[in-house]
């Protein structure tokens, strides 16, 4: 059977190169990295060097990478850690945009139950952008920190991160970002963007799952949210995960070496997605930004049919794709990011997304051009909301 | 204790919310690239600092000077002078 792997947001392989660095450090290379004799010095020189490629990707300092477990435990580090260390300075109020991943929504979320902080999700338009304006009106003097993600893996906008950065850098307030769609996919300079904490993780570069990393701006004050030792200078507890690392360090080398050629064929073939599917199945509405999009990203809601079941449908003809949240996806609730961009809740239901990487081929998507709008047809024939506007339009469908 | 008027240091190590015992290394490491006779300032929250950085003073040959009560919300600040 032919197969088409278009769900590279969720997940996606280890890269070869990558998995044969890490190997010797399961075994041979075993020692810990605090361990004061040379068994352990060897491998915390190893780390360090690490540290050094996965700032070199994004234009940071090596002394600015915090290595965590995953995009979410940096994202709780960044928002958590922050917010705690500064509260009793500036106050207990924190921003986040309405489209942040549950991570992030979540980590405002806790300081608000338990620490009795304010939370203001801000609104966004219907790409998904934050505007700078309502940004600045929100700001107050106990704010204490603002995240707004750099690009969305629901639906592919892309954050003019710059632009709010300036606005709370005026009032000194300090800004994180979530670039876990966006690192290894565009140009991520933290001097360019001018972010304080920015989040990456190791999975979305081609490392293995249960390695990520914080890049946060030398001299910030961190509360720890794993307690423990000195790891990670302190501000990390937990031995850290050699191999995980040094995965993430070759992914990360390799992603900045390609990135120039990476990004335009990544456009190319969603391009070619995006035009085909809106020639081939009526009633579809492309969601996010039509051009400052991630360039591997995809995503649609399709009218009158429920995005699950042509999840389903296609999966069993070997298309893997996604509908975007893990809410609408398992608990069939209505995606947060698609209410916020004002998508009706019926038209919310038939979200899909396509997402794409370097080992994407023009055969899956024409794949997919070829099965999904018969697999779209064969589910709104058995849909009662479908009939029901065929036959208000004039009883075709 | 000693409580200093004057709290000038040629360099900062600044330590608050980090793991002890990171306000024993990270001013080890930093004291290496000190003159004779500069001064360090230590930034923590840790109360354990009050007693373990005077201790590692006498016990490497460097000057504690003491500590400063100016405004700093939610740290102590500890200052050695490099005499080795």
């Amino acid at each position: 059977m032919k197969r088409a792997y278009l769900d590279h947001a969720a997940a996606t392989p280890v890269r070869p190169e990558v998995l044969e660095a890490m190997l010797p450090f399961f075994v041979e290379r075993f020692g810990n990295p605090s361990a004061v004799y040379d068994l352990g010095s060897e491998i915390k020189a190893v780390m360090e060097e690490q540290r050094g490629k996965v700032a070199r990707l994004i234009g940071a300092r090596p002394e600015e990478i915090i290595f965590t477990s995953s995009g979410a435990e940096a994202n709780n580090l960044a928002i958590k850690g922050l917010s705690l260390a500064n509260f009793l300075k500036r106050g207990r109020h924190l921003i986040v945009s309405a489209i942040e991943h549950h991570s992030v929504l979540n980590s405002a979320r806790f300081l608000e139950k338990f620490f009795d902080f304010e939370v203001t999700f801000l609104p966004v338009d219907r790409y998904g952008r934050v505007d700078p304006e309502r940004l600045q009106k929100a700001l107050t003097p106990a704010t204490v920190m603002v995240s707004i993600g750099h690009g969305s893996n629901e639906i592919g906008t892309l954050q003019e991160i710059p632009e709010l950065v300036a606005v709370c850098r005026a009032a000194g307030v300090p800004f994180h970002t979530d670039a876990v769609a966006t690192v290894g996919q565009v140009p991520v300079e933290v001097k360019e963007l001018d972010v304080d904490l920015l989040t990456i993780s190791g999975p979305a570069l081609g490392a293995p799952k249960g390695i990520g990393a914080l890049y946060f701006r030398n001299k910030l004050r961190l509360v720890p949210q794993l307690n423990g030792g000195i790891q990670e200078n302190g501000r990390r507890g937990g031995t850290e995960n050699i191999p995980g690392l040094v995965g993430l360090g070759v992914a990360a080398e390799l992603a900045r070496h390609e990135l120039a050629a990476k990004a335009p064929y990544l456009a190319d073939l969603r391009d070619l997605l995006v035009q085909g599917i809106q020639k081939l199945v009526p009633d579809v509405i492309c969601t996010g930004h039509p051009e400052r999009r991630l360039p591997g990203h995809a995503s649609f809601c399709v009218e009158g049919i429920e995005g699950e079941a042509l999840l389903f449908m296609l999966s069993r003809q070997g298309i893997y794709a996604n509908t975007g949240s893990a809410c609408a996806s398992k608990a069939l609730k209505t995606s947060p990011v698609l209410a916020a961009i004002g998508i009706r809740p019926d038209l919310a239901q038939g979200s899909i997304v396509f997402t794409l990487a370097r080992e994407t081929r023009e055969e899956e998507i024409h794949y997919v051009l070829e099965r999904l709008p018969e697999a779209v047809a064969k589910l709104r024939s058995f849909s009662p909301v479908w009939r029901k506007k065929m036959a208000a339009a004039g009883g075709q469908g | 204790m000693r409580f200093l008027n004057e709290c000038k240091a040629d360099a900062t190590a600044d330590l608050v919310y980090r793991a002890c015992p990171m306000h024993l290394l990270e001013p080890m490491e930093l004291m290496k690239d000190l003159k004779h006779g500069e001064v360090l300032e230590i930034l923590t929250d840790y109360d354990g600092a009050l007693e373990d950085i005077p201790a590692w003073c006498a016990k490497h040959g460097q000057e504690f000077l003491g500590i400063c009560e100016d405004a700093c919300d939610d740290c102590y600040k500890l200052y050695i002078k490099k005499q080795s």
